[in-house]
């Protein structure tokens, strides 16, 4: 059965490495629910978070063939761990002063935040799971949302591991190890 | 050659210096400017360079080339059509796990993304068909990207490389350096090693099954495992069926060698695969045309995949015991413990499979004066004792190789298997015979296939080099013609096919060339080609509308095999509609001979 699953994966921060992730799930027709990659605090390392949707023996095949990948370092699939998991959207709402005091009020049950007031808009910050996103979208939606952007899912496990990287899985098979 | 570490040297002499130094003596290329710079500084290196007449035909020779060395194969090409020319060449190579490195040059790297004049965006293009590719646009970055470049080609599941590298990094200057340590990448880890419970596992099921059937596939000759497969079945009485590319890696006159399996198998293979409780799969990756329906294939049998590659487990079949790790290693480690056991039941049950076969066999029907290419390919395996090493290209000759031709030793049988590449054989030879310059080559090929790379012939003429061409001529694209057939209602679209004149075409580069229309004339053609210096193509005016027999149509089950013909074939039977209508071969008589 397909599922939602993520993936964190570590990979060298080279040019194209990111083409190379993509062309991979494309060429696989793997589907990618959201592709997050950013630089992390190891030098040279980026870390991506993939969301997407997967049955047990495509999993295991995504994670080796993403091993297959030269300037991929490690993958760790953390969908059944325990985990925290966020997006960030930007929310445009176009009011002006009159409703503003009932769109931050909104906003803050939502523990969002208005980071640009102007006089016929605000901007508002949410982190927080894909749902609770959705949530504030739809209760702001009457005011008139104008725009709104966000990013995709940012993962990690919970706990102290730390993870060795250019050692995950080496010299096992248990990446393919029916599941 | 004088050792020139730590002298300044540009990046098109520092190119050359790391090739001589990963044991590189030849190389297929084609110039252009963005690789000029590269050809200018190649005299002064012991590195011969064959001239092709097209880029294709330098990717299928490196590619040729590394099949029968078991070395890395390198084709060099210019920026923008010379590269993209390679990338079927490097598509062929990469579906058969062959190691090659292609380099290409590139512009400037100021022009990268203007759309210079022959610019292509190479690695982009390959991305999906390398193992791994590099864009070098410093002279600092050649050597350590040419030293990866080879080993990543080598190493675990082989596969090709593409090197890019900007003209300007070719004309710029830095000091030469050599690290001759190991190379360690970070995220590369090409070396498996089984785990113990896995072994246990399938030790347990070897020794428990009855109707065991063990597959051959390329693994276990690119993992040289030929010696340890032979010891294994020695000691287990297993038998074995081979995949296309797996042929050769188990001796065919071998008692317990089943033959070639899947789509062209013969009927007693696919049978006993469907009938076996346990397969034990090594190197191979149950490619559709091995496996047919995967819904009901060999549901009996459990599943062992012995595999060096984890993306290829559980990928078309699902299997009871992967270990994932190399042919020869994990054969050495089951051997010790597997335990002999009598197969009499077993053994006997595939005889009486073999017998009902062999009473169709076009081999032994009588010579009714017409030319079979099934009867050429039986001629061509006598007269060659069995040792010539034999390329093939594709379609309805490279099946009829396979069955017919029978190859007890590893690197006899080169052909495109994966990607089924037309075009293919010719240049492979090319590359072939300079891996092996004292072996008999044969390049068997059909009519369609070797107009797609008949340019090579040139090649031959200039490099003065000796192939064998046994064309297989049926004025048909053959194998697209029989699915029609069987598959079409007969309705021939696209596949007659007009051809020159093959012997004026060899005459014309300088070669020789020998018609052959009737069966008697077959040994002393090929007798001829073997005692003429020179490159050979004989032109073999074959039956028509022959077809190859056994066939699972794609997508049918394993075992529901269109058969052979159980009587003599005689023109009712073996003539299509289109000939049936005509009462002649419409092709053939289009030429003036």
């Amino acid at each position: 059965m397909a599922r939602t699953r993520t993936f964190v994966v570590h990979v060298e921060n080279k040019p194209g490495v990111l083409n190379r992730v993509a062309s991979l799930f494309r060429r696989r027709s793997f589907n990618i629910d959201s592709l997050n990659v950013g630089t992390t605090h190891e030098p040279g390392v980026s870390r991506m978070t993939i969301v997407c949707q997967a049955d047990d023996d495509t999993a295991k095949r995504i994670e080796a063939n993403l091993y297959k990948l030269v300037n991929c370092l490690r993958v760790d699939e953390i969908t059944d761990v325990p985990s925290v998991g966020r997006n960030l959207a930007l929310i445009k709402v176009g009011v002006d002063a009159e409703r503003r005091a009932e769109v931050l009020q909104l906003c803050d049950v939502f523990r969002a935040r208005p980071i640009d007031v102007g006089p016929e808009s605000v901007v508002v910050e949410i982190t927080g799971a894909p749902d609770k996103i959705e949530g504030l979208v739809e209760v702001l939606r009457p005011f008139g949302v104008l725009e709104m952007v966000q990013t995709g899912t940012v993962a990690m496990a919970r706990g102290a591991q730390k993870y060795e990287l250019g050692n995950g899985h080496h010299n096992s098979s248990s990446p393919v190890r029916a599941a | 050659m004088p050792d020139r570490v730590g002298e300044t040297l540009t990046g098109a002499q520092l190119l050359w210096e790391a090739l001589v130094r990963e044991g590189v003596s030849v190389c297929f290329g084609y110039p252009g400017g963005a690789i000029m710079p590269a050809y200018d500084a190649l005299p002064k290196y012991p590195i011969h360079h064959v001239l092709t007449r097209h880029e294709q035909g330098a990717s299928h020779m490196a590619d040729g080339y590394a099949r029968a060395s078991g070395k890395v194969g390198v084709c060099v090409a210019t920026s923008g059509p010379g590269a993209t020319n390679l990338v079927t060449g490097i598509a062929t190579a990469m579906l058969d796990s062959i190691p090659m490195v292609a380099i290409t040059g590139q512009v400037p790297s100021g022009l990268i993304g203007s759309d210079a004049f022959q610019e292509t965006d190479i690695t982009g293009v390959t991305l999906p068909i390398t193992k791994h590719n590099y864009l070098v646009t410093r002279p600092e970055e050649i050597v350590p990207a040419l030293r990866e470049a080879f080993y990543i080609a080598r190493s675990g599941r082989p596969g090709p490389v593409v090197v890019d590298i900007t003209k300007d990094a070719q004309q710029q200057s830095c000091t030469f350096e050599w690290d001759d340590t190991p190379i360690a990448l970070p995220g590369y880890r090409p070396d498996y090693s089984p785990l113990s419970e896995d072994l246990e596992r399938a030790l347990e099921l070897i020794n428990e099954a009855k109707r065991p059937i063990v597959f051959a596939g390329h693994g276990v000759m690119r993992g040289q495992a030929t010696g340890r497969l032979l010891d294994f079945i020695q000691k287990t009485d297993i038998p074995v069926a081979c995949t296309l590319l797996g042929l050769g890696g188990f001796p065919a006159t071998h008692p317990r060698n089943l033959g070639m399996m899947g789509m062209h198998g013969e009927a007693w293979v696919n049978t006993a695969i469907q009938e076996s409780d346990l397969i034990i799969a090594l190197g191979m990756r149950f490619d559709d045309r091995v496996t047919g329906n995967l819904k009901n294939y060999a549901a009996e049998a459990k599943k062992i995949h012995v595999e060096l590659d984890p993306a290829e487990i559980n990928k078309n079949v699902r299997v009871d015991v992967p270990i994932v790790g190399d042919v020869r290693d994990v054969l050495g480690k089951l051997l010790p413990r597997v335990q002999p056991s009598d197969r009499s039941e077993w053994l006997g049950r595939i005889d009486a499979l073999k017998g009902d076969a062999a009473v169709r066999d076009i081999k032994y029907m009588p010579d009714s004066g017409k030319l079979y290419a099934a009867h050429v390919i039986h001629d061509l395996y006598r007269f060659t004792e069995g040792a010539a090493l034999v390329v093939t290209d594709v379609g309805q000759h490279q099946m009829w190789e396979a069955q017919y031709y029978k190859h007890d030793h590893p690197r006899k049988l080169l052909t495109s298997g994966g990607l089924g590449t037309m075009g293919f054989a010719l240049p492979a030879a090319i590359g072939a015979r300079f891996a092996k310059p004292d072996e008999e080559v044969w390049v068997v090929v059909g009519d369609g296939g070797v107009q797609m790379t008949a340019c090579e012939f040139s090649t031959c003429a200039q490099e003065g080099i000796k192939v064998n061409v046994a064309i297989i001529n049926n004025g048909f694209l053959g194998m697209v013609r029989q699915w029609q057939e069987f598959f079409y209602e007969g309705r021939y679209v696209a596949t007659p096919m007009v051809s020159p004149d093959f012997c004026k075409l060899a005459e014309a580069h300088g070669l020789t060339g020998i018609r052959v229309t009737a069966r008697s004339e077959v040994e002393p053609a090929v007798r001829k080609a073997q005692e003429t210096d020179g490159t050979v193509v004989i032109d073999f005016r074959v039956e028509q509308e022959d077809a190859v027999y056994p066939m699972v149509p794609a997508g049918a089950d394993l075992g529901d095999m269109i058969r052979r013909p159980e009587e003599p074939a005689t023109d009712a039977k073996t003539k299509g509609p289109l000939s049936r209508a005509l009462g002649h071969n419409p092709i053939f008589e289009t030429g003036e001979d």
